[in-house]
């Protein structure tokens, strides 16, 4: 199947990607042919089989409810564009 | 004096009878990626600082009487793990100015086993590459031809060991990225199986395939490293608690009466010189005792499609947190939050890692989960229930690392398909979970070329042994690039 | 036309933990901007998730109160969005397989009868942060404290059929989870908070009408308008021939409306898959019996057992069993005072004050042991039931206990027949009237002797011997 503009722009707004007009073809180019590829996988049969998400055969492991961490916070704000007052700043949210 | 092709083992022996220092053999490192890393921009950062220090302090250990065996020996760590107050970019411009506040687990245990770490290694951006050239900070080159790929994503780290710059790097494989660059460059790359090291503070790729690994001189060596990163961290809730056993106790086994099965899908289409040295290298096995088996797997070629439905689903999600706000790279000048978001990620991201995170959104969202992503797992579990069933016959599967040697710089950067096929030998062993290592057993055309060994789950010991066994008996792994081994 | 309202609820409850779902943070309320969110919280790269053991707990426990299937094994999927208070860019929850299934409460009605609302889920998921918008130059702020806070999300089938219907399944849920200790079910603090889908159809039509989705309602109140506003909302459209508009809206308190949430009404693609960082919760049944041996005593159950062990009506039983600490709080009285009559002071008096001081039952002013002291003067006849009220104030104004200030009040009764007498021998000498009237067979004029007794005594007479010694005699 081929892979068209507005595909392309869908994917990239759920990704939050910007793609350009002029970017569109190329993008569209080789996600054609990465889909063409992974497309192979249709005519297998996997009929009976289970999905596998993970490699292991484990449960989850549970830990005590316990507090363990430490108020850090200017440490890791260093790391942050803007903050101001302790809080992660972005510009306005409409809600 | 430190010689460049020293191995682990060698540095061990030598500080521990006070023939040489940690200060004296990091100093040599330092000088060596000095000399030599302006031609193949194998690190990101260097740390020529931070890793004399920490050589004083090893060397006062040793003095102390309370060195361990590596206490004091000079490594890289790939600039995915997370180091503490060292800047770790993943090479991505989003992560450029990103200075961890903490350790990952695998940093953490090679520092306290008194490891010096001497900077961080340069690597395909985010881990998404086969060939190190998604790097933000430029193309590693291969120390064995300036105009050819080291592999990738560890592209750095094995360039970096390779060249004699390091004794041992650290690496990531999600799809090969240990082993295929090792096969490239001419080195041993080694990857446990899935759980076997902690994946806390590594940067995530794809989480249900990433493991931490070694890039290294022989597989002694990465037995030793072994050692020290491997079991269980309450802090990974993939990782097993499984005991771990003394690996290098069991390198020295002998494999006569052992299996090998060589699938006999790995030859159809395989250059044939790269073929020649994989029979050789079995003939070596033959001599030994082992028992060579055709084995049978039949649907290798779905392992490659059904990871690129896999491991971009995953990563696309994984990235998802690099949004400008709390770390990373922020685009100037966004008046919403839409753009605040789109600027930062078009800007802060490469074309290849674009390209996984869209392919990714696109197999997971409504309407192709199941005809893709669903499809994969299923997939995933047919060519893990493949595996096993030759491990009921065998010991150990066996055969090339790669498809070819190192190819061109550039040559494969306009086809994705082109450079993911790349991984064939080497995806499987990530869908299943299982080790698998790579050794250097030939030369083609003047280039290394690796045979793999793949073992069942948590069973890294055979692995080792097999790889060790090869290492007593050939010389490849000594091959020096340009020829002065 | 007859309309027919079909309401289904989503609520969610956050779990009483010490830490947060997948770290080691805090979840205490209140503290300042970020300084309880961890590396976990803030989904730095290279970290990754363990799971809290009580959550499972807890979820279990839920389960099992609302006669669900507590599965065996459950998964963790990643719900993937972009917004600025979640870090990771998806949410962690459970999709396909979560921890509870098919569960159900009963309800009882206004006319007393029984209606059964189906628990077609509860999954635990993560809490987001919050965006603050004051004080910032017109930009927003993000403090991730709450990010990462368990939470239960109980989501009910569309069995309901009215606001009032909503709130009475709201209020059995929020005394579930308050006695089974998973949540302080703090709606003020945004602990316990619902979601509720609002359809109507003609009366007697199979399918559904289509459906709205009003968004963050936290309390009892704001559910009942919201929902009446928008069954009220959708009727007037239909009628009006026009079409309801499958969508998100917000109930705006000021103007008792609901809104449509335009700008957030994007196609939502969440692109869950399960979360690779995470394995399945596995719940074995040697789990599941201690958990299941650990259960509190439901509300049901407990209703029960008050009406049995203690002869109590099913009103009293009502007020008695809305939490677990006012349950504990009368029988603790009950222990060593009349059960009776600690019901009637637990629903009467003592409630009346909590209510009107807007004070916690666990906060008492009047602790069951006082209030068990003071009981046991009605009931030895030291006090009247009316001066009992007189000294119950007193204690609640912290003037000491119920026997302290008898004494300090002189409160204590007037039980001497002989002092009685004379009072009621002056009575009647100065009401020669009413004593006639008596005589005349007016039984009613008794009140008025009596009244007139216990004034002259401060109301310290003894009321039953009062009554008595008049009859006797004016009936001479």
């Amino acid at each position: 199947m081929a892979i068209t503009r507005k595909d392309i722009e869908h994917i990239a707004h759920l990704a939050r990607l910007e793609v350009s007009d002029a970017e569109v073809p190329a993008y569209a180019d080789k996600l054609d042919k990465i889909i063409g590829f992974i497309d192979t996988l249709e005519q297998a049969e996997t009929a009976g089989l289970q999905p596998m998400a993970h490699p292991l055969q484990m449960s989850q492991r549970l830990r005590e409810d316990a507090v363990t961490a430490t108020d850090q916070r200017d440490h890791y704000q260093q790391n942050a564009a803007e903050t101001t007052d302790g809080l992660y700043i972005v510009p306005r949210v409409v809600e | 004096m430190a010689d460049p092709r020293h191995t682990l083992a060698e540095m061990a022996r030598l500080l521990a009878s006070g023939a040489t220092s940690s200060r004296e053999l990091t100093e040599a490192a330092l000088a060596r990626i000095a000399a030599a890393d302006s031609e193949l921009n194998s690190f990101i950062t260097v740390t020529g600082e931070a890793a004399l220090a920490a050589a004083d302090r090893a060397d006062a250990q040793r003095a102390a009487g309370k060195a361990g065996p590596l206490t004091g020996i000079p490594i890289a760590q790939k600039d995915i793990f997370c180091t503490a107050g060292v800047a770790t970019t993943c090479a991505s411009r989003m992560l450029e100015n990103f200075v961890s506040p903490y350790d990952a687990t695998v940093v953490e245990r090679l520092n306290a086993a008194g490891l010096v770490s001497v900077g961080k290694t340069n690597m395909d951006e985010f881990a998404m590459g086969s060939s190190n050239e998604t790097s933000y900070f430029g193309a590693v080159r291969n120390p064995w031809d300036a105009a050819r790929s080291p592999g990738g994503s560890s592209g750095g780290s094995a360039a970096a060991v390779a060249a004699g710059l390091v004794p041992l790097a650290t690496g990531t494989d999600t799809g090969g990225s240990v082993r295929q660059p090792a096969a490239l460059c001419g080195i041993t790359g080694f990857k446990p199986s899935y759980g076997r090291v902690s994946r806390y503070g590594m940067i995530a790729f794809a989480s249900s395939l990433d493991q931490a690994g070694v890039l290294a001189l022989t597989a002694e060596d990465a037995a030793l490293i072994m050692q020290v990163i491997a079991g269980f961290d309450e802090r990974d809730s993939t990782c097993s608690d499984q005991p771990v056993p003394d690996y290098t106790a069991a390198l020295e086994q002998s494999v006569a009466g052992r299996k090998i099965g060589v699938p006999t899908e790995y030859f159809a289409g395989l250059d044939a010189a790269c073929a020649a040295a994989t029979h050789a290298a079995l003939d070596v096995y033959r001599q030994l005792g082992a028992e060579i088996v055709d084995v049978r797997l039949p649907n290798l070629s779905l392992a490659v499609p059904a990871y690129y439905v896999v491991a971009p689903a995953e990563a696309s999600s994984n990235l998802s947190r690099y949004d400008g706000i709390r770390f990373g790279y922020r685009a100037a000048a966004a008046d919403d939050i839409e753009s605040l978001y789109k600027n930062t990620r078009s800007a802060g991201f490469g074309e290849e890692v674009k390209r996984r995170i869209m392919t990714g959104t696109y197999v997971l969202s409504a309407g192709y989960y199941d005809a893709y992503y669903l499809k994969a797992q299923k997939i995933r579990q047919l060519i893990s229930n493949d595996l096993a069933k030759c491990f009921e016959q065998v010991d150990v599967i066996a055969g090339p690392t790669t498809p070819t040697p190192a190819f061109r710089l550039g040559e494969k950067t306009d086809d994705p398909v082109q450079m993911y096929l790349n991984d064939i030998y080497t995806v499987s062993a990530n869908l299943a979970g299982l080790p698998g290592i790579s050794v250097p057993c030939g030369l083609v055309d003047g280039l290394p070329v690796g045979l793999q060994f793949i073992g069942s789950l948590f069973d890294e010991a055979t692995v080792l042994n097999f790889a060790h066994v090869f290492q007593q008996q050939t010389d490849w792994h000594t091959l020096v690039p340009g020829g002065a081994g | 036309m007859q309309w027919e309202v079909v309401i289904g609820l989503e609520i969610h409850a956050q779990l009483a933990t010490q830490s947060k779902i997948f770290s080691g943070a805090s979840t205490a309320y209140g503290a300042a901007p970020n300084t309880q969110a961890d590396l976990v919280t803030l989904g730095y790269p290279g970290v990754l998730p363990v799971l809290n053991q009580d959550v499972v707990v807890m979820a279990a426990k839920f389960g099992l109160a609302v006669d669900a299937t507590v599965a065996p094994r459950s998964v963790f999927a990643r719900k993937n969005y972009f917004y600025p208070d979640l870090p990771k860019g998806y949410q962690i929850s459970q999709y396909e397989l979560p921890i509870v299934e098919h569960g159900h409460i009963d309800l009882t009605l206004d006319d007393g009868s029984v209606k059964r609302v189906g628990i077609t889920r509860a999954h635990l998921e993560e809490d987001a942060g919050k965006s603050l918008h004051e004080n910032l130059d017109g930009k927003t702020g993000i403090d991730l404290n709450r990010a990462g806070t368990p939470l239960l999300e109980i989501v009910s089938e569309p069995d309901i059929r009215s606001a009032k219907e909503a709130v009475n399944y709201m209020r059995r849920i929020h005394q579930i989870v308050r006695y089974l200790g998973i949540s302080d079910g703090n709606m003020q603090e945004g602990s316990f908070r619902c979601d509720a889908n609002v359809s109507v159809r003609p009366r007697g039509q199979e399918e559904f009408g289509t459906r709205t989705e009003i968004k963050n309602l936290n309390s009892f109140r704001f559910v009942e308008k919201a929902i009446n506003f928008e069954i009220e909302r959708q009727i007037e459209v239909l009628e009006d021939g026009g079409k309801i508009v499958q969508e998100t809206r917000l109930y705006d308190s000021d103007r008792d409306e609901t809104r449509s949430m335009r700008g957030k009404e994007e196609a939502n693609d969440y692109r869950y898959f399960p979360d690779p960082d995470l394995l399945p919760v596995e719940i074995s049944p040697e789990f599941l019996a201690a958990v299941k041996s650990a259960m509190p005593e439901l509300p049901q159950a407990k209703a029960d057992r008050l009406i049995e062990q203690y002869g109590l009506k099913a009103a009293e039983v009502e007020v008695l069993t809305a939490s677990r600490a006012m349950a504990d709080y009368f029988e603790a009285v009950a222990a060593s005072a009349d059960a009776q009559l600690a019901a009637n002071w637990v629903c009467g008096e003592l409630s009346g004050a909590l209510n009107k001081d807007n004070v916690d039952i666990t906060d008492s002013r009047v602790d069951a042991a006082a209030l068990a002291q003071l009981i046991q003067r009605i009931s030895d006849n030291t006090i009247s039931g009316k001066i009992a009220k007189e000294v119950f104030a007193a204690m609640w104004a912290g003037e000491g206990g119920a026997d302290e200030i008898i004494a300090a009040k002189g409160l204590k009764q007037i039980t001497d027949s002989g002092a009685i007498e004379a009072v009621v021998d002056q009575v009647i000498a100065d009401n020669p009237d009413q004593v006639q009237q008596f005589r005349d067979g007016k039984d009613k004029v008794l009140g008025f002797f009596v009244g007139k007794v216990m004034q002259a005594t401060q109301g310290k007479a003894n009321p039953g011997q009062v009554n008595q010694m008049l009859r006797d005699k004016l009936k001479s």
